[in-house]
Formats: structure tokens, sequence, C-alpha cells
């Protein structure tokens, strides 16, 4: 059978402008975004790769979870406001990784905003207490610490310490001021005690905690929601006792931040779900009797919001709450309204996240790499042009233009995959761009010693080009083949910049191969019909003569091959 | 250039004949020695793990004014351990630290950008906790694993085993070489690396298949004559695909050089560099293990099997005749004929038993 290619090379090229049109067309189709999208390291921003492990110890994570997890944080990176956020999962099960990427962003609020995607449980506040450590339990919360009353109008919560800014400047002066005298004497752990009672020893555990250590306050250790709780807030000042959560985060159906009208700053209002209402209403309804946090008061009408095991806000009850709805009020700035309500609202995750790489490129780096990148890749192509060019004459004509061709084709198909399925090229990507321009030019190196073989043993141009083809295409499909499987086994296995370049490395030897098929074996058949070529020329690089194909030697050579087929062994 | 032409075809004729397979013992110790060193270097000096492996911060400071001892100063200051300070090339000062919290950093990055004169925005940060460089080593294991699986069923069905075992022993004759060098060269290693040398995986057979596709040709129906033994077969292959073997190299190496010289110059050490260099030996070794190692490794497998082993007894058997013929003055026409088959070298009778 001669394939149709040899038959028929107009065919082929035809084909492959119909490609070549239709990428162009879907690439630079009018009104749609026609450039390639750049990774982080080659247009600036941060990126941090997560590594989600499973609440309980010993559970597997199942991919919905993932996905629940990859929602949650695209809708809290989201919520920062920046373009082209992206929130990707790598691999799956229990290797999976998720990577965040922002663009322009500083690194610290992305960060912040990561480390917060943890457990959130509501829990009614025991007691409140000086944040250094002290040497016995007595609960010596001073006044300055406790609640500030805000104009809690309606069913509103106003909160406690941390978000009401007569708060915030008082701790550090009851601490110095306060009768604990001798805690700084006092050893501080930083670990969040736990317990299922609140019992003496709980009591003491909890008192030696040194809220002022950065380490007590920086979370990260989520809490079991079923036991008593010994923390601190989220800047150290205080120190609470909290009782077991009455109400999970995934309780929580939705919060958002409000300025209501002739209100005087900034509010959060929180919805909950049939079972959240539920356990609101009834610790509403039992805190609300209960004196203001303080002056020893325990248990006291507070609540807190535990964000993986720190305290992110205690608001007070004002009153019982029982329609489902609440508001968190305290003076907030609508940054700190829109923080709250993004942690709020997806601050529940099913599995824990721990940042394990942490990356950020300013711009001007960003550029600078993929200036030198493509420097390097232009360098490289003008390099390996020259030498085909000067070895392969004519052929190496073929060869220049069958590489700009799959440059060009490479180009269209990442702008056609930034477009559908949001291809991000890295610099690790455009490295394997040009590494894939020598294997590229591989291909056409088999396929043209192929021709000169045949050349050798005495065959017509016309006939080597077609012959060396067919010995040479099945080489260049295995060659071609192992590469591809070394990219994709590489791309299903890895995780962050090995991916980016397998899938280079991947995408462009197809398009090597497409090329080959489509256009140089093509051209070369046509070239091979030309009567300039055929008179063997030493500008054509198949000169019978400079190969040393003297008929004798094509003779002694066909010998030594009479055992095989002469034309086209079966591929 | 058409100098290389006349060679190639000498080569293809076989007018001229490197005996790449009779003096596989040269190749051999010449590997070996390489190898003994790689390992050697490997266990003795280890390998220079970046961050990535080990946990860390990692501050690019770029067209940084303050000097390395001024930011070494600062760095140990803010993350209160040793620190590893280094100038990069292009003005761009390196500071690595131990692992920092992503607030410890943020901090530490303001510092440096104040006493480096730049703004904090600009400097490069890269925190990394020690899980994720278990993870990255985990997963490039767990890929070269299955690649060699796929690779080895491959290679077993398109040519045949024995094939497939030599172009494995090529293949890990790379690798080795190349995590050599760098054990030697005390090269940072980072995923880019990994990503360098995974690659080299694909490279090595690109080229071990090229060769093996000629020897498989040149050998088919080998056992129906006894002219030539499968090693000179398989010898006249190398021989014959020795141009291309050496085109293909270096018009992979020459995109490959060029990152080294522009990441080099223009950026410093960073991810193109690392992937580069381990390319570059990579594919050097690479092009040299599928002449010199997986073809006459091939031969020694071959050798055993029955047929081939009978094989080479007849054509010994038929050429000592033809020498003895020749003595008595009367020329041997049909071994001459096939003079290609014949290079110059020493008798083959003593060798063809080997």
């Amino acid at each position: 059978m001669a394939p149709p290619a040899t038959t028929k090379p107009l065919r082929a090229l035809v084909a492959l402008a119909v490609i070549m049109l239709g990428l162009i067309a879907w690439a630079f189709w009018p009104g749609t975004d026609s450039t390639v999208r750049l990774g982080l390291d080659l247009q600036g921003g941060t990126q941090v790769i997560l590594l989600p492990k499973p609440v309980t110890e010993g559970a597997t994570i199942t991919d919905e979870q993932l996905q629940q997890t990859v929602t949650i944080i695209r809708q809290r990176v989201d919520g920062l406001g920046v373009a082209e956020a992206e929130v990707t999962t790598q691999g799956s099960g229990a290797g999976a990784a998720i990577v965040v990427s922002v663009p322009g962003a500083s690194q610290d609020r992305l960060v912040d905003l990561v480390q917060k995607t943890a457990l959130l449980d509501f829990r009614p506040v025991y007691t409140i207490s000086n944040p250094a450590p002290e040497a016995e339990a007595s609960p010596s919360a001073s006044a300055s610490a406790a609640p500030s009353g805000s104009s809690g109008a309606s069913p509103a919560a106003s909160p406690a310490a941390s978000a009401s800014p007569s708060a915030s400047p008082a701790p550090s002066a009851s601490a110095s001021a306060s009768p604990s005298v001798s805690s700084s004497a006092v050893v501080g752990t930083t670990e969040h005690p736990q317990s299922a009672e609140n019992s003496a020893e709980f009591q003491s555990q909890v008192a030696t905690l040194d809220c002022t250590n950065p380490e007590s306050y920086s979370g990260g250790t989520p809490d079991d929601p079923a036991l008593w709780l010994g923390t601190c807030d989220q800047t150290g000042a205080v120190k609470y006792t909290l009782e077991p959560a009455f109400i999970k985060g995934t309780n929580v159906t939705g919060a958002s931040a409000v300025l209501p009208q002739g209100g005087v700053g900034w509010v959060v209002s929180l919805e909950f779900d049939g079972e959240g209402a539920q356990a609101l209403g009834d610790a509403s309804t039992k805190l609300s009797a209960l004196p203001d946090c303080g002056q020893g008061a325990s248990p006291c009408n507070a609540f807190a919001i535990v964000l993986d095991g720190v305290v992110t806000s205690a608001p007070r009850f004002n009153e019982p709450i029982l329609g489902g709805q609440a508001q968190i009020e305290g003076n907030f700035t609508a940054q700190e309204a829109n923080d709250l309500a993004n942690i709020l609202k997806y601050g529940a995750l099913p599995v824990t996240l721990e940042a394990v790489d942490i990356t950020s490129v300013s711009p001007t780096v960003g550029s600078e790499q993929l200036r030198a990148g493509l420097l390097a890749g232009l360098l490289g192509l003008v390099l390996v042009m020259i030498y085909l060019i000067v070895y392969y004459r004519a052929l190496g004509i073929v060869a220049m233009v069958s590489l700009i061709l799959a440059a060009v084709i490479s180009y269209l198909v990442f702008v056609v995959m930034s477009k559908s399925i949001g291809l991000t090229l890295t610099l690790a990507g455009v490295a394997g761009a040009i590494v894939a321009i020598g294997i590229t030019a591989d291909s056409f190196i088999v396929y043209f010693e192929r021709i000169r073989d045949e050349i050798r043993e005495g065959r017509t141009l016309r006939q080597a080009c077609a012959s060396g083809w067919i010995r040479a295409r099945r080489t260049l499909l295995a060659a071609d083949f192992v590469s591809l499987l070394a990219a994709v086994v590489l791309y299903l296995l890895s995780v962050g910049s090995v991916r980016g370049f397998a899938f280079v490395l991947g995408l462009t030897t197809v398009i090597d191969v497409l090329v080959a098929f489509w256009f140089t074996h093509p051209i070369v058949v046509l070239l091979g019909r030309a009567g300039w070529m055929q008179r063997g020329s030493r500008w054509t690089g198949l000169d019978p003569d400079r190969l040393g194909a003297p008929s004798v030697a094509g003779t002694i050579a066909r010998q030594g091959r009479r055992r095989e087929p002469k034309e086209e062994p079966q591929s | 250039m058409s100098k290389i032409s006349g060679l190639g075809h000498r080569l293809y004729t076989g007018q001229m004949s490197i005996d790449f397979i009779g003096r596989r013992k040269t190749w051999y110790i010449v590997s070996a020695v390489i190898l003994l060193v790689s390992v050697g270097a490997l266990f003795t000096r280890g390998l220079n793990l970046g961050i990535e492996f080990r946990g860390g911060a990692d501050f690019a400071i770029p067209s940084a004014s303050c000097s390395i001892e001024q930011a070494r100063v600062v760095a140990e200051e803010g993350s209160g351990a040793q620190s590893i300070v280094t100038e990069t090339g292009n003005g761009t000062i390196r500071v690595q630290t131990e692992a920092l919290t992503p607030a410890e950093s943020s901090v530490l990055a303001g510092d440096l950008a104040s006493a480096c004169g730049v703004a904090k925005d600009e400097i490069k940060v890269q925190v990394v906790g020690p899980t994720w460089g278990a993870e990255i080593s985990k997963k490039a294991l767990q890929g070269l694993v299955v690649f060699l699986l796929l690779v080895t069923i491959f290679l077993s069905i398109y040519f045949e085993w024995r094939m497939a075992v030599a172009a494995l022993v090529a293949l890990a004759h790379d690798l080795v070489i190349t995590i050599g060098i760098y054990a030697l060269t005390g090269l940072e290693v980072t995923p880019a690396t990994v990503i360098g040398i995974l690659t080299i995986l694909g490279f090595s057979l690109y080229d071990t298949v090229v060769v093996f596709d000629k020897v498989r040709e040149n050998t088919r129906g080998i056992t129906g004559q006894s002219m030539l033994t499968y090693s000179d077969a398989a010898n006249l292959a190398v021989n014959q695909t020795l141009v291309r073997s050496i085109n293909t190299s270096v018009v992979a190496l020459l995109p490959v050089v060029s990152i080294i010289v522009i990441g080099a110059g223009l950026l410093g050490a960073g991810t193109l560099l690392d992937l580069a260099v381990a390319l570059a030996v990579g594919m050097a070794a690479g092009a040299y293990s599928s002449i010199f190692i997986a073809t006459p490794f091939l031969a020694q497998l071959k050798n055993a099997q029955p047929e081939i082993k009978s094989l080479a007894a007849r054509v010994a058997a038929r050429r000592s005749q033809a020498a003895r013929q020749s003595v008595t003055g009367e020329p041997a026409s049909s071994a001459a004929a096939s003079g290609r088959q014949q290079p110059k070298r020493p008798p083959r009778s003593r060798r063809a038993k080997s």
C-alpha cells in the first residue's frame, strides 16, 4: 500500500492549511482575548501550593472534598477582587495539591487568606482573662478587655475585644497593671489546651497559656468542636476559656458585609441553616441572660468565632436571636467587615491545608524571565536553522520552514488552549518549548538521513524520498511515542512546574509529528519531482556524487540488503 | 560540510568503520570509571539540595545596592539562624534562610528591601515547607517507575525484550552520570533539575530507538546467511546511524546551550539554567550511551542466543576458510565483495567467540 501522503502530497498540505486556518480563526476570533496566558513566574504574582490533609488522622480525602475545598478557596480568593486569580488542583486523592495563583497580589494578603481557610466554629465564652501566663488558674480578666457596648440595635451582637476599637489599646495597659505581676516569671505554653470537662487541670493549662507569644495566636491548629478550648484572640491581646461549640461553620449559609442605613459603621450580616438557627436561638436565649464578660464573670454573655483554634471575633449577645439571622456590629472598616464575612461564609473547609510552597515574583522579574526565555528560544532556533541549512542545503530550508511552522502552530495552540482550557505558560513551559526545537529538528534529520541512505543505495531522488519516508516514518513514530509517553507520565504524576514543562513537551511532540507528516514529507516529495533537484545540484543537499553514491557502491550496498523487501516494508 | 557528507557515505558503505562493538571493553571501562566517580561523589559529597527539598525561604533581591555582608547581617538577624547569601551575577543578591513562617518571611523581605534600597515588591520570595520536597521527590520517583514500566513494555513489543533491556541499561547509565555530575560540581538540585533529569528519559531513549531501528533492519533474517555475525550487522548499523546520531545530538543540544548562555548571562541562577544544565549533561551522556553502551550491550545479549551463537560459529568457519584461500593466492571473491562488512581491524576469528 502506497501511503496517500506519498502519492498525493497536495492533499496533506491542504489538510494542514485547513487546520491552521481553523486554529487562526479560533485564536484570533474578534472580540476574544488572543494572547497566551502567562504564568505567575512570567507576569509577576504570588503562588501558593497547598497540601490538603484530612481533618481526622488516618482518613482519606475524597475528590468531592477536594473540589469543595477548591470552590471555597476560589470564592475566598475572588473576594480579594483580583482579576484572573486561579485555584486549581493537581493530581488526585491522597497526593493531590491545590495551587492558588494570584497575579500582582502582595504576598501577605494572599497567604493570610489562604491560611485562614480552616475550621470554623462558634463557642460560648466561659471566661476571658489576661493574655500572659499565670501561675494558677484565676480568671483575673481586666475590665478593659471586656466588650465595650455599642449602640446595639435590634437583634444584634456587638463584638467584644478584637473588633472593638476601645478594647484593643486596653489589654496591654491592663496587662501591665494586672495583679498577676508574677506572670513574667511563669514559663508560658503555646499549645491550646482542650478538655472534655472544665476541670481544674484544664483551668491550670489555660492559665499557663501565653497569649503574648505569637505562636499562640498565629493559628493553624484546628480545634475539636466537642471539647472545651483555651485559646487566644488573633492579636494576642486576650485569653479565652471557651465552652464546646454550639454552631459549626457548616451551619453558616451566608455572610456579608453591610453598611446599614443610618448606621455608624460596617456590620457583618449572618444567615444560618435550620440547625444553626435553632442552636443560635437556644444559645442566645441562654447567653444573653448572663453578665457581660470581664470582671471574672463566668460564664458570660459573649460567644467566640473560632477559626483554626484562634478567636477571630467575640461578639456579645444583646438579646435572644430567634430568626436564624444575626448581625455583628462593631466599628468595622469595610475591609475588616469583608474579611470577617468571608471567613464566616467560607470558613469551614472539609480538610486542613498546609501551605508548602509560597513563591512571589515581581512583575519586573517576571517580564525579565519571559524576555530571557524568548531570547534563548530565538537563539536556539536560529542556531538550529543555521546548522540544518549548512548541512542539508535545500532540505535544510525545508526543515527551517517546517520548524517555523511548528513554532507558529505551537503558538496558535497555546492561544487556543489559554482560551478554552485556561492553559498558562510558565517559565518551565517556555523551557519545554525551547527543548522541543531540538526534538522537532531531530525528526527532520532522521528523515533526511534516510533519504540520503536510499540515494547511497542507488535509488533515484524520487524513489528515495518515498522509500526513505516509509522507513523514517516507523522510527519517527516510535521515537516520538517514547517522548510523548515520558511527557504524559510526567504530566499525570507530577505537581508544580514539572507539569507545565511536561504539557508543553507533549504538545510539541504531537505538533512535530503533524508537521513531519503533513508538511515536511509532502514538500520533500514535491521537491523530489522538481527538475533542478533531480539533476542533483550540490545545493540540493542530496547530490549523489557528494553522498558518494556511484552505481558501484550502491550495488554493493543493495547486495547487503537483499534480505529485506526492497520497497515498502510492512509498517 | 561536504567532508562530513563523504564521511557519512564511507560510514554507510562500510569503507570506513569504527568498531564500536568489538572494542566494547574499552567503552565499558570508560563508562565504568565515570559511573564509579559519579556514585562515589554521590555517596561522599551528596547532592546540594535546593530549598524546595530542604524547606526554607529564598529571597532574590534584584539590583541590590547592599553588599553580601550587609545582606547576611540583616538576614541572620531576621531569621535568627545562619543564612546563605550569594550574588548571582547580574547584580542580584540571593539570600537563603531556614524555613520561616509567611509572616516572618514578609518581615525579613521588608528588612532586606530597606537595607538594599529596593522596593519590597521587587524581591522574589519563595517559602517552602519541609514536606514539599518529599512530595516532589515521591512524585518524581513514581513518574520514573511508571514511565520505565510502560517504556519497557513498549520497547519489548516494538523491538524485543533484549533491546528493551539494553535501552534501559543505557538510560540508567545516563541518569547516574547526570546525577553524579550534580554531586561532583555541587550544583543546586531544584525541581527544575528534576524536570531536566526526567526529560533525559525521553531523549536518551529517542537516540537509542533510532539506532536500534537500524540494527533491527540490518539484522532482519540474519540467521539465514553466514557472511555476517550479529555483531557485524549491529556495528554496521551504529556506523550507518553515526552521522544521524551526531546531528540529532548537536541539534538537540544547540537550544539547550542557548538556554545556558542566556540563562547565565541574563538571569543568573533560576529555573531555566537548572533545567538546561541537567539536560545538557544528560543529552551528551545519552548520545554517548546509545552508541557506545546500548548497542554493544545488545550484541552481547544477542550473542547468548543459541541461533546467533551458531551463526557466529558459521561465520568464523567461513572466514578462516577464506583466509586460507587468500594465503594460497586464490581471491576470496564472495567475502571481498561485501567489503563494507570487513572493516580494517584485527582478525575476526579471535573475537568471534567472545
